[in-house]
């Protein structure tokens, strides 16, 4: 019985991770400008991630297991954002996005203003 | 304080992220043997000297409950992030007519860089914004948000940024930051009950703290 | 469970080529380190659902290392590509 729910729980983590990538990959064609594609490009994976270092770590429950997923995901989760904000700082300030598809954009009335404090 | 006790003030102060180094290096092995914890020891020491950095300004407080319950949330925020940003990609009408999007100013009420820092990484994880930049000074982030529409969207948004700001200082915030957020409350009751004006007072008031900030900066020691 | 790896792969691939379009389409640098990001990503994804199918735990070093190190491509370009300097 216990093999059975073991393999049940296994499909729907992975095939969720995999549902995740996908996401991913399709909000990079779909999304119209560099910004909105960092959404798709940072998002969905951790939780894809989670899920599948998730499995890994029930099923093989051991210390080290644990830690090095619990490590791998920590790390994941720290060093994507680090990432998004690193390209999309560039992508304003080299005015590669396109303001249209903005409602408002109080960084770029700060910066005129010049009003920033660094 | 005399040089010496400061020095002894600097190195508790460290103490904790010393302690995650080698908690990161025992990690990275998978075993926590005694080997591991020696070398670790030394490793974390020689990063710590090799690859200096200005110190972390610690708030010496910790609040287990609240910081597993922000811990929790933060989880539940990344699925309900993830899912959502799926299915604003994989959803099959196409609806991008119009700015879907928005880059919003939070100035936060904050003036700790650790605080800031992880509202900054929390709110990149949760559903729809990403950070692109951060004002030191003013402890403001600017936030790119996928899928608002409207200015009352927006709002919310902000709001909610606000409270993930508002959970972290109840996890591991430091006394005056937690008497800044009640202060910060009072504040915001007025301007309800009085409206506009009081906003604009508010705005006069953090632009005050800004440069009471830059003082404690020049300073240093205040903090 | 055979279904279950048929279907896994084809979004795993699914994904990965659209990252790979992305990549050689993109009409700027920051959609190509995007894309490339989204493809490490993906292959670790898949790497850790091979793992979890096939009940082992070989590769899980190698999915610290691609966390650890996937950052750095953004990192490089973002420096080298650099912003306004706010003064």
């Amino acid at each position: 019985m216990t093999p059975a729910i073991g393999d049940v729980v296994t499909a729907v983590l992975v095939l969720s991770a995999a549902l995740m990538c996908l996401a991913a990959g399709v909000g990079l064609l779909r999304f119209p400008d560099v910004l909105s594609r960092l959404h798709a490009a940072t998002k969905p994976q951790i939780f894809g991630l989670i899920a599948v270092t998730l499995d890994v770590a029930v099923n093989n429950f051991t210390l080290g297991t644990v830690t090095l997923s619990v490590a791998i995901v920590a790390f994941q989760a720290l060093t994507a954002p680090m990432a998004a904000h690193l390209i999309a700082r560039v992508a304003h300030d080299t005015d590669r996005f396109r303001p249209e598809l903005l409602v408002v954009d109080e960084l770029g009335r700060a910066n005129r203003r010049g009003d920033r404090g660094d | 304080m005399s040089a010496r006790a400061e020095r002894r003030a600097a190195l508790l102060n460290q103490l904790p992220l010393w302690l995650g180094l080698v908690l990161l290096w025992m990690l990275l092995w998978g075993s926590f043997s005694w080997l591991n914890l020696v070398t670790g020891a030394l490793l974390a020491s020689l990063v710590s000297i090799v690859f200096y950095l200005p110190a972390v300004q610690l708030s010496g407080r910790l609040d287990p409950a609240r910081t597993v319950v922000f811990l929790l949330r933060l989880l539940g925020d990344i699925v309900r992030a993830s899912v959502q940003v799926a299915w604003l990609a994989l959803k099959p009408l196409r609806t991008t007519a119009g700015p879907q999007s928005a880059i919003i100013a939070v100035p936060l009420r904050t003036r700790s860089d650790l605080i800031l820092t992880w509202t900054a990484v929390a709110t990149s994880i949760v559903p729809g914004s990403i950070v692109i930049d951060t004002d030191r000074v003013s402890s403001t982030l600017y936030l790119h948000v996928l899928g608002v529409r409207t200015h009352a969207q927006i709002d919310l948004f902000r709001a909610s940024v606000l409270a993930t700001e508002r959970r972290i200082v109840g996890a591991f915030g430091s006394r005056e930051d937690l008497e800044r957020l009640a202060l910060g409350d009072a504040v915001a009751a007025v301007a309800a009950a009085t409206g506009a004006v009081a906003a604009d007072a508010r705005a006069a008031s953090t632009r005050d703290d800004d440069s009471d900030r830059r003082n404690l900066d020049d300073t240093g020691k205040e903090t | 469970m055979g279904i279950v790896v048929i279907v896994a792969a084809v979004l795993f691939g699914a994904g990965g080529l659209c990252a790979v379009y992305r990549i050689v389409r993109g009409p700027s640098v920051l959609d190509r380190v995007i894309a490339s990001d989204v493809l490490v990503a993906t292959v670790i994804c898949a790497l850790g659902a091979e793992m979890a199918i096939n009940r082992h735990v070989d590769t899980l070093p190698v999915l610290l290392v691609l966390a650890l190190f996937a950052v750095l491509g953004s990192l490089a370009v973002g420096r080298f590509l650099g912003g306004k300097e706010h003064s």
